[in-house]
């Protein structure tokens, strides 16, 4: 696969207007599927969690969760929407192996909540309005392996494997009408929105929301047109971008690929690309146009979903505050710089903060190592946050054992080293590789008298009010006590020590 | 013959219930009936004697032990082969599902289980319940008992002739567009649509949803109401399946009277045009309803005269959608073409071989009917139809208790006559098919002998939805009229099948 031109971004943004749609899939966490009674958990034995329902065998018959149904109203809620107070499902026909019944149930004319909107805010600052179109209810597919090709694709399979349990797993779809106006922050504002979706999901308790399972998956809509004309381009779709950098990656990809084809005189083919991220790139999937047809028709072995005002209103009472409610909040209660929090809130480590700072940690505390230490190994790693091996309680646990005085922060750096390579809790790391601190005056006392004794000349300048020189002989003192003993403690100890002797 | 297959429904469980029969007599003589008449009439693609002995062995040693048992327990049943068993394979007449045995029993066959009845076996219907004539059975075509050049009526001809022949006392069928209906017309039995939703669906499998409905065969009125009321009743497993209780049958039944009543006369099925003895059997059984205090109103529905047409669109539709799944990747026939095949291929060469011609030619129909372009124009008018449907039952009923018709257009007809002329065939249903549209209850009751040929004609009663009480209710009266009038039961007419 050859990769693509791609044109200069600056300039792409000079000739074309970027179009943007969103399609976001939030798996719900529902105990159990759609329509059916078996569990929801697709991460068991293969095809155990399956029943006549969810593998569609013949004269098994649907029943609504009714559970599903009042998360994807809570969704719809708190996306703005309306709620459908008379609609009901549709299938959607098309043969596929992962499809049971070869049709899959979803909404397609009535969809539970429509016509909402939603504030995003860009790393620069910058707000957006992001139109909703609909957010309706369907069953997901099972998943197919493909054993025997190179790359794991269907392509050069020699055959492949269906696993049921995702068959029949609720889900909700978010999707937007085209985001016009964003300009160069196109590839910012679909992650942060997608951010924004993931937030609501997790507030809602709906779903668990983690993209790197892929309990939220993406389709990014974009396409060109030469500035200044009103029709829309022709679009691509790339499927299952599955993390808020690839999102911000593969549309910005995509505008400087279409942006080339175009300049170039070409035209661009609407169809589904596949986003590589190891080569940070898109290709070709299969064409896709209107005119698909999945023959779709009010799904008669269901009755119409028909939420009560009730229901509706009580659901609405219930929902949490709004995630930019939430941010202000926070930022009250934090206490962190303007810069500080948005960088936060940019790296997608609100949550993650949150959680510390629940688990005991101070605000500023779970910043510094998320922001300075946690984000900074992701990305030399090439991973999300959500993806390292480490939890708010035990980045909480950290923070408190530096606050408490029992390990200094250079210690701590290395006993967060050894929590994301898997050896434990912070507490059982300092335990066992005897990281405390020393806090015992006296040995430090020893070990000050003795450098002081060996660098004479420090001791002089020392008492010649030259208090900087003091620096030397603590840096010989830690290494004496191999960097387990606190610093500041180790200062005053010296300044004392040198004014007696 | 054994007299005690002779004998209804309600005369048995009598007998076994005063232990002056047992239940392993009743079924062991529908099992020697099944052995003598059973490969000349081809009513069962599966037979389970055995199970059914264990069933009634179970039924005798709780009665001996002073037990309180279900009513119907130790009478034999059969069930027509679209419902799921676990111990039977389950075919639904066609070969792509040949041999296949359900993991799970459809709800109705769990319902006759906790009844402790035993079932006999599985009843030959055209494949996927697509036809009037079990023509259309990939296993072969059921006979009719009372003329074995004839067809027993369609889908649900082995149920229909099962219970003609006494193989077994009583049938269940599935009506969705008069499956069970026609096939008690051209057989002299008694079969009942339910309102739509009264009996599970969970386990039928599914021809066009929104028209199927399980229901009882039977050879007479009451035994068809005591098998509904045993099969009704709410199942969480079918959303579509009614919440409320629709009273007792067994009750309207015993209750029957036509007296007071308004019977409204179909303007479009008032019979013209159909077969002479049909027309004339119709007119005497007016009479007698006018005779027992019976008020006959005319009702115009003109909406009907699109029925066929509509219908012809939904259930293909809908057929189209159900019958997707029979692909080859998790259950059924597989069938693997030359080379490396894709699983494209696979399903394609499946669906080629394991289908029928009348399948096919509804899939096409249907698939064609939802196609983008297409669906407004065909799916959608239909479903006008079918409102407007349902608006003329809306203004009928409100001038009358129960609508009357013949049940079908003809009697019996001969293997083949129709078997080539889909329009011919789907014309059969023109009576029955208006009752699925709206989901009203329907039942056709026997009223005696065309003239021409000697061969059973039915009156279909036709009730709003959640009534079916009333149909039983005038079935029975009716009924117990014209057995007053003959002397003897309808299917007491029937040539005795000599058989081997």
């Amino acid at each position: 696969m050859a990769k693509a031109n791609l044109m200069d971004y600056e300039k792409a943004l000079e000739l074309f207007e970027v179009v943007i749609g969103l399609e976001v899939h939030i798996e719900l966490n529902t105990k159990t599927k759609m329509f059916c009674g078996c569990r929801n958990d697709f991460g068991d034995e293969p095809n155990t969690n399956v029943c006549p329902v969810c593998i569609g065998l013949p004269g098994s018959l649907p029943v609504v969760n009714k559970k599903a149904v009042e998360s994807s109203i809570s969704i719809g809620l708190a996306l703005g929407c309306k709620i459908e107070a008379n609609g009901g499902f549709s299938r959607k026909n098309y043969f596929y192996p992962d499809l049971a019944k070869n049709y899959q149930t979803s909404q397609f004319k009535d969809p539970i909540a429509y016509d909402g909107a939603l504030e995003v805010e860009v790393p620069s600052g910058n707000k957006f309005t992001v139109q909703i179109e609909r957010a309706h209810m369907e069953e997901d597919a099972g998943k197919l392996t493909h054993i025997g090709g190179a790359t794991g694709r269907i392509q050069g399979a020699e055959y492949s494997l269906v696993d049921y349990n995702r068959a029949g797993v609720p889900l909700v779809e978010i999707v937007t009408r085209p985001i016009i106006g964003a300009g160069s922050e196109a590839p910012e504002l679909a992650a942060a929105y997608v951010r924004l979706i993931r937030e609501i999901a997790k507030a809602l308790n709906v779903s668990e929301a983690r993209m790197e399972r892929g309990n939220v998956r993406c389709d990014a809509n974009v396409s060109l047109r030469p500035i200044g004309q009103e029709k829309l381009g022709t679009r691509t779709e790339t499927k299952n971008v599955n993390s808020l950098r690839s999102i911000e990656r593969a549309v910005r990809y995509e505008i400087q690929r279409q942006a080339q084809i175009l300049a170039d005189g070409g035209s661009i083919i609407q169809e589904t690309r596949h986003w590589h991220e190891d080569k940070g790139s898109t290709s070709s999937g299969r064409p896709k146009s209107d005119a698909d047809d999945y023959r779709y028709f009010p799904e008669p072995d269901l009755v119409p979903v028909q939420p009560s005002t009730e229901l509706i209103e009580k659901l609405r009472s219930e929902l949490p505050e709004n995630p930019a409610d939430r941010r202000k909040r926070l930022a009250g209660e934090w206490g962190f710089a303007e810069m500080e929090f948005r960088d936060v809130v940019n790296a997608g480590l609100l949550d993650f903060i949150e959680e510390a700072v629940a688990e005991g940690a101070k605000p500023q505390a779970a910043r510094k190592w998320y922001s300075g230490e946690i984000a900074r190994i992701a990305n030399s790693e090439d991973k999300d946050v959500a993806e390292m091996n480490i939890t708010p309680k035990q980045v909480a646990e950290l923070a408190t054992l530096v606050e408490s005085g029992k390990i200094n922060d250079r210690i701590a750096r290395d006993v967060l080293s050894a929590v994301l390579a898997g050896e434990g809790n912070p507490g059982e790391i300092v335990t066992s590789r005897n990281l405390e601190v020393v806090s015992d005056d006296g040995a430090l006392i020893a070990a000050i008298d003795e450098a002081l004794a060996k660098q004479p000349d420090v001791l002089e300048k020392i008492r010649e009010g030259k208090l900087q020189a003091a620096g030397a002989v603590i840096g010989a003192v830690m290494q004496a006590m191999k960097g387990q003993a606190d610093a500041a403690r180790v200062r005053e100890l010296v300044l004392e020590r040198a004014s007696r002797a | 013959m054994s007299e005690l297959i002779k004998k209804t429904a309600a005369e048995l469980v009598e007998l076994m219930a005063k232990g002056e029969v047992s239940s392993v007599e009743v079924t062991q003589a529908h099992i020697d009936q099944i052995n003598k008449v059973g490969d000349a009439v081809h009513s069962f693609l599966f037979t389970s004697p055995e199970t059914a002995l264990a069933t009634a062995k179970e039924v005798d040693r709780r009665r001996a032990a002073g037990e309180s048992l279900p009513t119907l327990a130790g009478l034999p049943i059969a069930v027509k082969d679209n419902l799921t068993t676990t111990d039977a394979p389950t075919t639904a007449g066609s070969k792509i599902l040949e041999g296949w045995v359900a993991p799970y029993d459809a709800t109705v066959v769990t319902k006759l289980r906790n009844e402790l009845m035993p079932i006999l076996g599985k009843t030959n219907l055209d494949e996927f319940a697509m036809g009037s004539s079990t023509e259309f059975s990939a296993f072969g075509p059921s006979k009719n008992p009372w003329d074995l050049t004839r067809i027993p009526g369609g889908s649900g001809g082995g149920s229909s002739s099962v219970v003609s022949s006494f193989q077994s006392p009583l049938a269940i069928g599935s009506d969705t567009g008069g499956s069970i209906r026609f096939p008690g017309a051209v057989t002299g039995t008694v079969g009942t649509k339910p309102t739509y939703g009264a009996v599970s669906r969970y386990g039928l499998i599914a021809l066009a949803s929104s028209l199927d409905q399980i229901g009882p065969v039977a050879r007479n009125v009451l035994d068809a109401a005591y098998l509904q009321d045993v099969i009704a009743g709410h199942d969480p497993h079918d959303s579509t399946s009614l919440t409320q209780s629709l009273g007792s049958m067994v009750a309207a039944a015993k209750r029957g009277s036509l007296k007071g009543k308004k019977f409204g006369l179909i303007k479009q099925l008032s019979g013209a045009g159909f077969q002479q003895g049909v027309q004339n059997r119709f007119a005497e059984a007016i009479k007698i309803i006018t005779d027992a205090g019976g008020e006959i109103v005319e009702v115009d529905c003109p909406s009907f005269d699109y029925a066929i047409d509509a219908y012809y669109l939904i259930l293909p539709a809908e057929a189209s959608s159900n019958l997707a799944k029979f692909d080859s990747v998790r259950f059924g026939m597989r069938v693997t073409p030359e080379g490396n095949p894709t699983i494209d291929k696979v399903m394609a060469a499946t669906r080629e071989l394991g289908f029928g011609p009348e399948v096919k030619r509804r899939i096409i129909l249907g698939t064609y009917a939802l196609s983008a372009g297409s669906f407004d124009k065909f799916y959608g008018a239909a479903q006008k139809v079918r409102t407007l449907i349902q608006r003329d039952f809306d203004n009928a009923f409100a001038k009358a208790d129960i609508l009357i018709s013949p049940t079908a257009p003809t009697t019996a007809f001969k293997f083949g006559e129709k078997v080539a002329d889909p329009l011919a065939m789907y014309l059969n249903d023109i009576a029955t098919i208006p009752a699925n549209l709206a989901g009203i209850p329907g039942m056709s009751v026997p009223i005696g002998l065309a003239d021409e040929d000697n061969l059973p004609v039915g009156i279909q009663f036709l009730a709003p939805n959640y009534q079916d009480a009333k149909l039983y209710e005038v079935g029975a009266a009716l009924e117990g009229i014209l057995e007053g009038i003959w002397g003897k039961r309808m299917i007491d007419f029937a040539p005795n099948l000599e058989v081997k």
